[in-house]
């Protein structure tokens, strides 16, 4: 694994991605060029198949690019192996995704220490570093708890303490809040920007303008193209066109 | 991944399928114990044959007048001699060093009968020797004297079950009973014993040689049994009586001798055989297990792929995906074995429990093999489905395309 001198934490150069629909090639991602710094706060925003969910699986590493150059932490991807890739995205990324993807056989403990039992880690240290977790989340008392005995808040809050559980530096939310109502969605986005808040990345794929508006970076898409970079300073109120 | 962990991940996938987790360890199962089963069968016939083979005395020679010839087809015959084995013959045999004692054997059937019973039996006309080649011993009376061996002495030995038939619960020594139209006296009673490779030594009746001469109206043997001293060379008694015997009768070779330890070796080696080839055949039931397995798994591995598709997306590498589907493959074979040795070993301990005259004996290598065997087939068959689940793509597998 090559480590590269580089003060961003993500850079994107020349991003293509195709994928093969029937006979026909489907240009999902067309010249992404992106950079991004550790801490940031970044919504994709965008209609649907334009690309957002595409290049958030690109930079969680769980998608290969056809062209260009993908770093992520030093580290230039596109020469990793899966075996690489698959350890990469263990210590340095944390997934959320919509539909939760909890195992509905695990207890809620047993679904967030999912990354640690991989790692290898004994279960005494996991148990500790997930109740911690839990604690902070809200989540105590629901630790032996199935998923079908959780609400949907819930559900979304044991994903995040699993994403959260290897102290990842880059968060990957794909739209987080989609299948939770208003109240619970208020809720997650609030544990996530909280995290933001704690130097953490945050990247996440939105329908949603209200939730997309909150972060400092808003990224829009259109047919596998970044159209607009916008960067909003919250403290001071003003916004930056760079696309 | 650790391997206490892998262990635990898949356990708790059997136990959340229970249905499936049993029906797939009962295929293993029946495998497993129709192996021990007739592996059993074929080891209890071994066992039964060598103790039939022991029960007529070890380090015995059995010769029979006539040469074993080949000539023409392939089944060898025995040629019939001018010349017919003797008590002379036998007698001659006694005085090689290496010879413990010698039995001539004239045989018979002769109608038996007492007061107003009567049977056919088969009739042996013998000396002492016979009981000791022949390890008989009785429950009553005494045997033959060298005197009632020369003198054709009217004397009988009886076996345990002849002297129910005859006399029932009356007094059978001392008494007289007909063989043919010869009156003999009873001076023993074979102690009870079951047969012996076809022959019932409790259903017979032994009489001495040179009665059964004359009852049979002929000098010529059956058979001579010679019993060893231990530690002697079979092949080289054998070699001894050979050229004794050629001298004898006219420097002709027309004798065969046959070795009951050589005759046990060589049907050790058969039944071994046929065993572990009876073994092999049941193995098949493992195999379709096996396939079972495989089909099962592909069913889960396209049942699972979200949960493929997530491990992957948190960081488990294709090993790691690989080993969760080959350890559950194990975790259910282990229980399968489990079951088949359990039902294997309980259904022969009940089957010698009730049935006393047959012993069924599982042989160590069988349950050994039908386990590994199982592991073996069982890691095999859920290899295809595990490398599947293990090349899932991450996005495309939680989608769940």
């Amino acid at each position: 694994m090559t480590k590269l001198a580089t003060t961003k934490q993500i850079t994107l150069s020349h991003i293509d991605k195709t994928y093969i629909v029937g006979e026909k090639p489907l240009h999902v991602l067309n010249d992404i060029n992106l950079s991004i710094e550790a801490g940031e706060y970044i919504s994709i925003m965008g209609p649907s198949g334009s690309g957002k969910s595409t290049l958030l699986n690109m930079i969680g590493l769980l998608d290969r690019v056809d062209n260009g150059s993908l770093v992520l932490e030093h580290t230039e991807t596109s020469s990793l192996t899966e075996e690489q890739r698959a350890k990469l995205r263990r210590n340095s990324l944390g997934f959320i995704f919509q539909n939760f993807q909890l195992i509905s056989r695990l207890t809620a403990l047993e679904n967030a220490e999912l990354p640690l039992v991989l790692a290898g880690i004994d279960g005494s240290k996991r148990s500790k570093i997930v109740t911690k977790l839990f604690e902070s989340l809200g989540l105590a008392d629901r630790l032996q708890h199935l998923p079908k005995q959780l609400s949907g808040g819930q559900l979304q809050r044991v994903a995040i303490a699993r994403a959260m559980v290897m102290s990842p530096k880059i968060l990957l939310a794909d739209e987080p809040t989609g299948n939770l109502d208003q109240k619970s969605g208020k809720e997650v986005v609030h544990v996530l920007e909280k995290l933001n808040l704690q130097g953490i990345t945050l990247i996440m794929v939105t329908h949603d303008h209200e939730l997309g508006a909150r972060a400092n970076r808003q990224l829009k898409m259109v047919d596998g193209v970044i159209v607009s970079d916008t960067s909003t300073c919250h403290e001071k109120g003003t916004k930056n066109e760079v696309a | 991944m650790k391997w206490r962990d892998s262990w635990r991940f898949s356990a708790q996938v059997l136990l959340r399928h229970k249905a499936r987790t049993a029906l797939l360890s009962f295929a293993v199962a029946i495998g497993v114990c129709s192996v021990l089963l007739l592996t059993s069968v074929g080891e209890g016939a071994r066992h039964y044959v060598s103790k039939e083979f022991a029960s007529l005395g070890s380090d015995v020679l059995i010769i029979l007048p006539g040469k074993k010839e080949t000539s023409g087809g392939s089944i060898p015959f025995y040629s019939t001699t001018p010349r017919d084995l003797t008590i002379q013959d036998a007698q001659a045999i006694k005085h090689l060093s290496s010879v413990k004692s010698v039995a001539p054997v004239i045989l018979g059937t002769a109608l038996v009968s007492h007061k107003n019973k009567s049977r056919e039996v088969i009739t042996i006309g013998s000396t002492q020797g016979f009981l000791h080649v022949r390890n008989l011993t009785l429950s009553h009376g005494r045997g033959f004297s060298q005197k009632s061996a020369d003198l054709a002495e009217s004397i009988c030995i009886i076996g345990a079950q002849l002297k129910d038939d005859l006399f029932g619960r009356d007094k059978a020594m001392g008494q007289w009973l007909k063989i043919a139209d010869r009156r003999y006296r009873v001076v023993g009673i074979l102690e009870k014993r079951g047969e012996s490779l076809g022959l019932d030594m409790s259903d017979m009746v032994i009489i001495p040689i040179r009665s059964a001469e004359s009852l049979f109206n002929s000098p010529a043997l059956f058979r001579i049994l010679v019993g060893l001293k231990p530690l002697q060379d079979e092949l080289v008694t054998q070699q001894r009586i050979l050229s004794l015997i050629k001298k004898r009768h006219d420097d002709e070779e027309d004798i065969t001798i046959i070795s009951q330890n050589a005759m046990m070796s060589s049907f050790d080696k058969i039944s071994n055989f046929l065993t572990i080839a009876i073994g092999v055949i049941a193995s098949i039931s493992l195999v379709v297990a096996g396939f079972l397995i495989m089909n099962v798994s592909y069913i889960s591995v396209s049942k699972r792929q979200q949960e493929i598709g997530l491990l992957k997306a948190i960081g488990a590498t294709a090993n790691e995906v690989r080993i969760i589907f080959l350890t559950e493959s194990a975790l259910l074979i282990c229980l399968g074995v489990c079951l088949g040795l359990t039902a294997g070993y309980t259904l022969t301990a009940l089957f010698n429990q009730f049935i006393a005259s047959f012993v069924l004996i599982i042989p160590w290598w069988a349950a050994l093999a039908s386990g590994l065997m199982s592991f073996i087939i069982g890691l095999l068959f859920t290899w295809l489905p595990a490398a599947k689940a293990a090349s899932q793509d991450p996005v495309s597998a939680m989608r769940g395309n």
